[in-house]
């Protein structure tokens, strides 16, 4: 089992045709995922690796199943993307675009929250199932990302896109290997936080623990702690903490658009303690992290 | 980045919302004139991004022209938190019967607008939350729903507040919260709003802090407040060095290699991606060494970009090796970067086998970028190194140098 | 100086004017200029090479990219 994506997840990427997005057609198709559109206003008829392109999300829903959409378009087009591909009655949407303004994420995540659609990022790198499909460019080449996402037992949620792969590859090598890993996003406002994705991995029989990589900045950590406690989750959570020397560094910024410590409770020594007290193991090293794990599911 | 109190001002003096009189004023002479022309009993208040002025002195009161210039000089000799003030804002002292707070910020977890409000202004905020709760509102707000002034009055009438103050309240916590979604704000506060004696209200401070990424939809509003574009509102203005970095970036427009920031330290460090490049800068602290800078590679950029980033580290006076980190990386291109941090160290006159402490950019094209380095007699790990083995290698082969 | 890639063209190239076309249109770092009629390489963006061979696909064997770090 998995969380959020199968082998049977059909997906368009809005955007298909700009230059990220074409390498990433070819990395998700190369890892066999069902990538059956892509959208780019004025290109219809044309196709991506074979992959057709249409203007319009709805040419695409009208006449079949589509249960994600990838949003990779430039910042200034991405809200109207995100707009489109919920009102097309798209489930999941996953938005990998950066530097989109605080306010319009929040706006459409609130209009998905209407809509019944789970948002994923933005400023994420996707979602992958290992030996399923991936959604989303995380991983890179599709070689490369069969060696670093194993299927296995850990689900692994990352506010960087990089420390995925990173995680996920440390839990690989040690045998563990992953259940799905989701890109959250390096935003101040996501659309899904670890403890809004916690229920899933709760309800999914394949899981057994979970890794979180977490930053300054943000609520997110404290969210956690208290699902954990009020929860009743049985999953074992170890969370590896980056950016500790920025607790010394009020006002400064660093790393995503929500990493600053702004206040006490954005510091990485207060997002810890409110972990640790709610269960949490926090790692100092990423080889710590399938080690902590190993002790716990056993 | 966050506006100086004189700036907040001005933007809810242009929402409408009351204000007592007031001058900013850069020097001490400028302070006397200003207290001449604000007339009658003023307050000096010292222009700095932190709080904390009361505690540190930099807040004063006045009677005439000539306390309010020794006022003013002794002011600008204080700094807050580490800041040097950039003046001091002269204002007419009003005596208020009451103080309440308004203020409005993100909630992450409800990812909505939240209008607070407290008839127990003038005092830490976190104090009124945890000690009167009854004395404080939290009033979420819809970003889809059109913005309209009830939201405001229900916040200020859940504390209690009634009869002829909730017209003059609601109006100023309404524009509050104009402000705060029109200008793309992450916190717009009121701290305190003071009830004069005749009943009346004014805003007596105010703190405000805009998005980041919103600058440039505001550039019209900061252009009239006469905040240039590079001024960057971060705790210290940046460093020659760090300027020297934004330019790197902003070269072309391929990829990430930039975000510098300046560390006194010997060991340059070019190091990504968002996430990778905050675990390797605690890793070489955690090691015992002392990085020279902090940086992000990150979406693949030109060859060119990253040996123009490699020679800028190398130029920093003390550097004496750079070690080049990255997490196992999906898009940025392992060989690429070898190419890029080569060449730099060769253009800027060096040995790459020395000067390079250790490479470690395991992912994709992981094999082309290994042959690279080692045909240049560069160290390098691949994904079953970890960072932290890496980072602690690199730190200590400055030891033994 | 160009340090890790080369890119040689063979002769045979420069009589046939769509191909020398097609090289300059096909490489995504602009390896390729037209030099007074003649396809030349640019030296400043060569070590940019993504070794995508779409002028290797283009051109087959008439142009070789050398890898100067695998000798």
């Amino acid at each position: 089992m998995s969380i959020l994506i199968d082998e049977n997840t059909t997906f368009i990427i809005q955007g298909i045709t700009g230059r990220e997005a074409v390498s990433m057609t070819r990395e998700v198709l190369d890892y066999g995922s069902k990538v059956i559109g892509g959208v780019t206003p004025g290109r219809k008829g044309r196709n991506v690796h074979g992959v057709p392109v249409e203007d319009t999300v709805r040419a695409f829903t009208e006449r079949e199943r589509v249960d994600a959409s990838v949003v990779a378009v430039p910042p200034a087009f991405a809200t109207d993307a995100v707009f489109e591909a919920i009102e097309a009655g798209i489930k999941l949407v996953i938005i990998v675009t950066e530097r989109i303004p605080r306010k319009q994420v929040a706006q459409f995540v609130e209009y998905a929250d209407q809509h019944g659609t789970r948002i994923i990022g933005p400023n994420c790198l996707g979602v992958i199932s290992p030996g399923k499909s991936r959604v989303g460019g995380v991983g890179g080449a599709a070689e490369s990302t069969r060696r670093a996402f194993q299927p296995g037992v850990v689900g692994v949620m990352s506010r960087s896109g990089g420390m995925t792969v990173e995680i996920s590859n440390a839990l690989s090598e040690a045998g563990l290997g992953i259940s799905t890993a989701v890109s959250i996003g390096g935003d101040a406002i996501i659309g899904s936080t670890y403890a809004e994705l916690m229920p899933l991995f709760d309800a999914d029989p394949a899981t057994k623990g979970i890794a979180i990589y977490s930053e300054p900045g943000g609520q997110s950590e404290a969210q956690l702690a208290d699902y954990m406690r009020s929860s009743g989750s049985k999953l074992p959570v170890v969370a590896f903490m980056a950016g500790r020397f920025m607790d010394a560094m009020p006002g400064m910024r660093f790393g995503h658009a929500g990493t600053i410590v702004e206040g006490r409770a954005d510091t990485t020594a207060e997002k810890i303690a409110r972990m640790e007290a709610a269960g949490i193991r926090v790692a100092e090293r990423i080889e710590d992290i399938p080690r902590f794990l190993k002790e716990r599911i056993g | 980045m966050r506006l100086y109190e004189f700036e907040a001002k001005e933007v809810l003096r242009r929402a409408r919302v009351p204000l007592p009189k007031s001058v900013m004023a850069r020097t001490a002479d400028e302070a006397a004139a200003a207290a001449t022309e604000v007339g009658g009993p003023v307050v000096l208040k010292s222009q700095v991004l932190s709080g904390g002025r009361m505690k540190a002195g930099a807040i004063k009161f006045a009677d005439d022209a000539a306390a309010a210039k020794a006022a003013a000089a002794e002011i600008l000799t204080i700094t807050v938190s580490g800041q040097t003030p950039t003046g001091v804002l002269v204002e007419e002292r009003r005596e208020v019967v009451q103080e309440y707070y308004a203020a409005v910020t993100w909630d992450g977890r409800a990812k909505r607008p939240v209008i607070i409000f407290s008839d127990m202004g003038g005092i830490d905020i976190e104090e009124v939350a945890e000690q009167h709760p009854e004395h404080l509102s939290r009033t979420h707000i819809s970003n889809l729903a059109p913005l309209s002034d009830y939201q405001a009055k229900v916040a200020v009438s859940r504390v209690g507040v009634t009869g002829n103050d909730l017209g003059p309240l609601t109006r100023i916590v309404a524009a509050l919260t104009r402000v705060f979604v029109e200008r793309d704000m992450t916190l717009a506060e009121i701290n305190p709003i003071g009830k004069l004696a005749d009943g009346s209200f004014v805003a007596l401070d105010s703190h405000m802090d805009m998005e980041q990424e919103a600058r440039g939809q505001h550039a019209d509003l900061l252009r009239s407040l006469g905040i240039p574009d590079e001024d960057t509102r971060m705790a210290r203005p940046p460093t020659e060095f760090e300027i020297a970095g934004a330019k790197v970036n902003d070269a072309d427009t391929r990829g990430i290699a930039g975000n510098i920031t300046e560390f006194d330290g010997n060991l340059g460090l070019i190091i990504g991606a968002g996430g990778g490049s905050l675990t390797l800068f605690d890793a070489v602290q955690s090691a015992g060494g002392n990085p020279a800078n902090y940086c992000e590679i990150g979406g693949n950029p030109s060859v060119a970009k990253a040996a123009a980033l490699t020679k800028l580290v190398l130029s920093k006076p003390g550097v004496e090796k750079i070690a080049v980190m990255m997490n196992v990386v999906s898009n940025t291109r392992a060989d690429m970067m070898a190419r890029g941090i080569v060449k730099g160290v060769i253009e800027a006159g060096f040995d790459p086998a020395e000067k390079i402490a250790i490479f470690r950019i395991p992912g994709s094209w992981e094999d082309e970028g290994f042959a690279i380095l080692r045909k240049y007699g560069v160290e390098f790990v691949d994904r079953s190194v970890s960072m932290h083995e890496a980072a602690a290698r690199a730190v200590a082969k400055m030891a033994t140098t | 100086m160009a340090m890790f890639i080369r890119v040689d063209i063979d002769e045979a190239v420069q009589g046939d004017e769509a191909l020398k076309k097609n090289l300059v249109e096909a490489c995504p770092v602009d390896i390729f200029a037209l030099d007074g009629g003649r396809i030349v390489t640019v030296d400043a963006n060569l070590d940019e090479c993504t070794l995508c061979d779409l002028c290797i696909q283009a051109a087959g064997d008439r142009v070789k990219v050398v890898k100067l770090y695998r000798d």
